[in-house]
């Protein structure tokens, strides 16, 4: 029995270990993967008419859920803020709690889990696909590098997408608040303005949020290119993949705010 | 200067514990059609991708023009590739270029051609397949035959001096399957290339080629003009020329005995 129970045991740890150097070896060819991407990124730009194209279709495709989006957070966080800063007097500052909560956090991080939903899963299918079809290897058999070609285009446009889509959402979100706190609410329209523009730094919120949407953009962009290349050439790989670059970009994007932020914040 | 242009010396290749090819020799002298034929599974795609320097042999070597292929770097690798035109099996179209600009893919890439000699060698190469009249269209209003053809037009776009045909028949009705037969042809004749045709449909092979080599268990098991396999009493090549259900390729995938697997129940 106790050798049943070893048998077992040693079954498990087998299997985990077996996990483990599974995701150690998935880990070291993503970081391959962007060491590729970088150093092709030089070809990349000498053709920019494929990165502008992938500007529109990662950008500007993106651009509707993610204004709707920010137009919705920046009423709803009028009517929660006025809510709870009417209790201590100072509803006035509701410019200021809106304009901070999205240039600091709401605005990059919503936008980039948005970006991945909606271009992320875009790119991770379109890339598994093409692998699938085998455009891939029809490109690597008439001499053309994928990674120059298709890869590193789409790698710079969520880089540049990612921070105008942010600063979008800010803007957005904001006029959002204000049409809630001002015209709705009847908070006093100096006030709102003033305040925020008083409180609001360009060092410290914004240029901190830009930062913060930079990093995102490099994060979702590149694991979603890196998961649809790796992506199993079949239906059930390209599905895999595309759920697989929601899950970690998400996580990605919440822990790497929670590290950024961590730093940017002066107690 | 040897008169192959492609030259496979005991080659050997396999992964994830499959050995696939098991010390295999083939020569493909220029200008000719030359056929790879055997089962499902037996390696001969890989064995184009193995030319095509996708894949590295685990022993033995590919040569290209005389040079190995495997030895190439990044560059060496490129130059090789240059020469060579690959059909895929469906294809292979990039689904967000149209027809016309997919044939000027190649040009666009390794050429600074103006844009008015690319339109006239992209119109010819179409013409060539009879596809001229469809250069507007996209990948996913053709039918299988044509994008076989078109892609056959993107193939030869830089005028290679190796072709590669993986499964060009595969799908297709019987006259799109003569128009590709003669189109292989003549287009090998006409660039005066050599060309490497995978396929497992006998009788339209037999039709057109110039040579033979049959790939079973990971070696040749026969090698010949079209006639001498023809006539050939080797039982795998005679299964395979006469599609026999049952014989040196069986039809069952190795499995336990059948009785005793039935008698056991469901514990599969």
């Amino acid at each position: 029995m106790f050798s049943g129970l070893l048998t077992k045991v040693a079954k498990v740890l087998r299997g985990v270990g077996h996990k483990l150097v599974d995701q150690l070896w998935r880990f070291g060819g993503a970081v391959r993967f962007s060491g590729y991407v970088l150093l092709y990124s030089g070809e990349s730009f000498r053709r920019l008419h494929l990165t502008i194209r992938e500007i529109y279709f990662t950008g500007v495709m993106s651009l509707i859920i993610i204004l709707v989006s920010a137009f919705f957070v920046g009423m709803v966080l009028a009517l929660q803020g006025y809510n709870t800063l009417q209790k201590y007097g100072s509803s006035e500052a509701i410019g200021v709690l809106v304009a901070l909560s999205l240039v600091r956090e709401l605005g990059p991080v919503v936008t980039a889990l948005l970006f991945a939903g909606r271009a992320g899963t875009a790119i991770t299918a379109e890339i598994g696909l093409m692998k699938a079809t085998e455009q891939l290897s029809a490109m690597e058999m008439m001499a053309v590098s994928p990674i120059a070609r298709v890869v590193a285009p789409r790698f710079w446009a969520g880089v540049i997408s990612m921070p105008l889509l942010a600063a979008l959402f800010s803007m957005v979100g904001v006029l959002g608040g204000y049409l809630v706190a001002v015209p709705l609410i009847g908070v006093d329209n100096g006030a709102f303005w003033s305040q925020m523009q008083a409180n609001v730094d360009f060092r410290e919120d914004i240029v901190n949020g830009v930062i913060k949407s930079v990093v995102f953009g490099v994060a979702c962009t590149m694991i979603a290119l890196f998961e649809g290349f790796d992506a199993p050439p079949t239906a059930e790989g390209v599905s895999r993949a595309t759920t697989r670059t929601v899950v970690n970009s998400s996580l990605a994007v919440l822990a790497l705010d929670f590290i950024m932020t961590s730093f940017m914040i002066n107690p | 200067m040897t008169d192959n242009i492609v030259e496979i010396d005991n080659l050997s290749f396999g992964y994830k514990g499959r050995q696939l090819h098991k010390g295999i020799n083939m020569v493909f002298p220029r200008g000719k059609v030359v056929a790879i034929m055997g089962g499902s599974g037996s390696g001969k795609t890989t064995l184009l991708r193995l030319i095509g320097g996708q894949l590295k042999p685990t022993r033995g070597e590919v040569r290209v023009g005389g040079k190995v292929v495997h030895h190439q770097d990044r560059d060496g690798l490129h130059t090789l590739r240059r020469k060579m035109g690959m059909l895929f099996q469906f294809g292979a179209l990039f689904t967000d270029l149209s027809v016309y600009e997919n044939v000027a893919f190649p040009m666009r890439e390794h050429t600074d051609l103006p844009e008015t000699m690319i339109r006239d060698l992209v119109m010819m190469k179409l013409n060539a397949v009879g596809l001229r009249g469809a250069a507007q269209l996209m990948p996913t209003e053709l039918s299988g035959g044509m994008a076989r053809r078109v892609a056959l037009a993107r193939a030869v776009a830089l005028d290679p001096s190796i072709i590669m045909y993986d499964e060009p028949f595969a799908g297709l009705d019987p006259i799109s399957m003569g128009v590709v037969c003669n189109l292989i042809r003549s287009l090998n004749d006409a660039l005066g290339a050599t060309s490497i045709v995978v396929t497992h449909d006998v009788h339209e092979t037999f039709s057109f080629v110039d040579y033979v080599y049959f790939v079973g268990n990971g070696v040749v098991v026969a090698e010949g003009t079209p006639d001498e396999l023809r006539h050939s009493d080797l039982p795998f090549v005679h299964q395979f020329v006469h599609g026999e259900a049952d014989g040196p390729v069986p039809f069952h995938y190795p499995a336990p005995d059948y009785a005793a697997e039935m008698l056991r129940g469901h514990n599969v």
